[in-house]
């Protein structure tokens, strides 16, 4: 288990106070000015050196994406973007640092800013998150009064953060839909290229960062690289916060060390499997994207970037859905068909109308209201869907149902014979359109 | 896709008041000169607040001028974002998160209340009070199932204690925000089982000045940390 001493996030429950006097007692904002005196290249180089990979899902080298900002400025500002619309479902992290750690995000992001020549800082917020952007909008009103931001304050390098908000639009999530929205349009994803590093908000350089990667900047250059990447394995290295929710006893947000196995991050932070460890029927483990890892996967889970992919899921958020064998996994990876149908923006034509036609064949199956050749034409149609949209939520929508079909097929086919066995007044037709 | 729709009833007109204006000239200074448009979400939304909670089509026309923006730029907006109401909702508007993860913990039983003592999704209580809705990941996934009414988050919940919680509101009574359990917030059941060092928040920073060096950091004589609000 990580120490106390290795955790970054030290109020992640609120128990203290989320505002400056007690951010400077946790240690934030320490020797900020000399970090930024050793330089733009030495923050992105030692950056690179400590590992950290994105933790917005995607898990890209946070220190290379900050490398990709134009070294000079050709007279267009530079903008830093924070990401903290958080929506995938089973994830809620980012939710804590800005409730209750905001200075450490405050922080990270005037030395993310500086490191990539931008002046100007934009966090933004998923508009349902209301207390968490008071409090963190509190915290940077702090932070302007004390001078460790604004034009004129004590680093020496003007810097301006605002903090901005959404309307309930998972899509705005991806990051060129949310810099669309930023803009003041629909969250639509732009194609790419032109990369945000090159064309971003309002055309100049920008780049987008997840809160947990923004915030945990600071305790990496303080600390050093080499503490960063001392945990973990190879690859997959550093602290992380995960959620834990679901068939647990006790669900909670942990700051844990990489790569931790999934049996001891459950049976101690999630205080083990509801009904015990035989009734676990699967997870998914980095929010509702991932493809589902049945039960007997998990015995000797790894719980980071490799461990996932070896097992055909994908580490995403860190956001864990556990799920016992109550579950209806059938109706469980319907519910999340019915949420990608409800968030995909309509913008290309195999996700609009996919994820619909998706969500209608996977309900149906969890009647047992249809035909076992459907769930091979289920199958194909989501290739057909991945892979061929602008963004990623098309395969983040494929994904799960993918899952189900590779793992519980068999319950599916129960499920239709199921059905098919008894009486029922209509004739099962396999009809996905309206 | 969401098809959303403008209420088949409008009122005539909407202004906007001294406040809301005092509030859009904060907004729009976010931005840089001419880029206006990037406020039009939140000034949607403090529209929608001073509208009594949801957006007429005259309020949405009305920031569009405010903005110099298109009217139907703003229109698409207010019908892309789910948080916009196009229609009236209840003085308590209660947004129940239905996806998996509160789901799995008994989300359906909390529909079952809203149904229950509400009445039908989407329809506002006779006497104004509640009205109700299904979304998507409300991201409190650690405390599910959850509500949101109004601004604020209510979770952990069970039938009956969001009973007890709607008869608290529509009886005026104060309710407690957060978690309906013993929880402070995201921690497990019972109180953290880290973060009890208390060298953790006995640093003494001061500002704007170097870093200590790190074996300098006090680890013992540190007051406890506060346990319990």
């Amino acid at each position: 288990m990580l120490a106390d001493k290795d955790r970054i996030f030290t109020n992640l429950y609120g128990f203290h106070d989320f505002g400056l006097e007690g951010a400077l007692k946790r240690g934030n904002w320490d020797g900020t000015k000399a970090i930024l005196e050793k330089g733009r290249d030495w923050i992105i180089n030692e950056m690179k050196a400590s590992g950290l990979r994105g933790r917005g899902g995607a898990g890209f080298s946070t220190g290379m994406k900050w490398s990709f900002m134009p070294k000079q400025s050709d007279g267009r500002p530079h903008y830093l973007v924070v990401n903290a619309d958080e929506s995938e479902p089973g994830t809620c992290k980012d939710r804590e640092i800005m409730r209750n750690d905001p200075h450490t995000l405050i922080e990270g992001c005037l030395i993310a800013s500086f490191a990539m020549g931008a002046h100007a800082a934009y966090i933004y917020i998923r508009g349902e998150y209301i207390f968490e952007r008071e409090r963190l909008q509190a915290a940077v009103d702090q932070a302007y009064e004390a001078r460790l931001i604004g034009k004129d304050n004590v680093h020496g390098y003007p810097f301006d953060l605002y903090v901005h908000h959404g309307a309930g639009a998972y899509i705005c999530g991806e990051e060129t839909a949310l810099l669309e929205s930023l803009e003041g349009k629909k969250g639509m994803p732009r194609l790419k290229p032109p990369f945000p590093a090159n064309m971003g908000l309002y055309g100049c350089p920008t780049t987008v960062n997840n809160v947990e990667s923004i915030a945990v900047a600071p305790t990496i250059l303080r600390r050093g690289a080499a503490w960063f990447s001392s945990i973990g394995r190879p690859n997959n290295v550093g602290t992380k916060l995960f959620s834990l929710a679901g068939h647990v006893n006790t669900p909670c947000v942990i700051e844990e060390a990489m790569s931790i196995p999934f049996k001891e991050l459950v049976e101690k932070h999630g205080g083990g499997i509801r009904g015990g460890w035989d009734n676990l029927l699967g997870i998914i483990p980095g929010g509702a994207s991932c493809p589902v890892i049945p039960g007997e996967q998990c015995e000797d889970l790894i719980m980071d970037f490799d461990g996932t992919r070896a097992v055909k899921s994908s580490f995403g958020t860190a956001g864990v859905l556990v799920m016992d064998k109550s579950t209806d996994i059938i109706k469980a990876i319907a519910r999340i068909s019915a949420f990608f149908k409800h968030e995909s923006c309509g913008q290309c034509t195999p996700c609009r109308e996919g994820t619909g036609w998706m969500w209608r064949v996977v309900n149906r199956m969890a009647e047992g209201r249809a035909q076992k050749r459907e769930i091979d034409l289920l199958l194909e149609v989501t290739t057909q869907i991945e892979g061929h949209t602008i963004c990623a939520l098309g395969d983040a929508a494929a994904w799960p149902v993918q899952g189900l079909i590779r793992h519980y097929r068999h319950v599916i086919e129960a499920r239709i014979d199921q059905y098919a066995a008894n009486p029922h007044p209509e004739p099962v037709v396999p009809v996905a359109a309206e | 896709m969401s098809v959303r729709r403008l209420a088949a009833e409008q009122p005539e007109s909407f202004s906007f008041t001294p406040e809301l204006e005092a509030i859009a000239q904060k907004l729009i200074a976010k931005y840089p000169e001419g880029r206006q448009a990037s406020a039009v979400v939140p000034l949607l939304w403090e529209t929608q607040k001073a509208a009594g909670g949801w957006l007429p089509e005259p309020a949405i026309r009305a920031v569009a001028e405010r903005l110099g923006m298109a009217n139907i730029r703003v229109l698409e907006i207010a019908t892309f974002y789910t948080m916009f109401n196009l229609e009236p909702v209840g003085k308590y508007f209660v947004q129940l998160c239905g996806t998996t993860p509160c789901m799995l913990r008994g989300a359906e039983a909390i529909r079952h209340v809203c149904e229950k003592k509400i009445g039908h999704e989407r329809h506002v209580s006779a006497d104004g009070t509640f009205s109700w809705l299904e979304v998507e990941c409300l991201g409190a996934c650690t405390n599910a199932p959850m509500v949101q009414i109004n601004d604020d988050y209510y979770e952990d919940l069970t039938p009956e204690n969001f009973e007890k919680l709607l008869d608290d509101l529509a009886a005026g009574r104060p309710v407690k925000v957060g978690p309906q359990n013993s929880r402070k917030g995201s921690e497990p059941e019972g109180g953290p089982r880290v973060l009890l060092d208390p060298a953790l928040y006995a640093h003494d920073v001061k500002i704007g000045q170097e870093a200590a060096p790190a074996d300098e950091a006090p680890t013992s004589g540190a007051p406890a940390p506060t346990s319990g609000e």
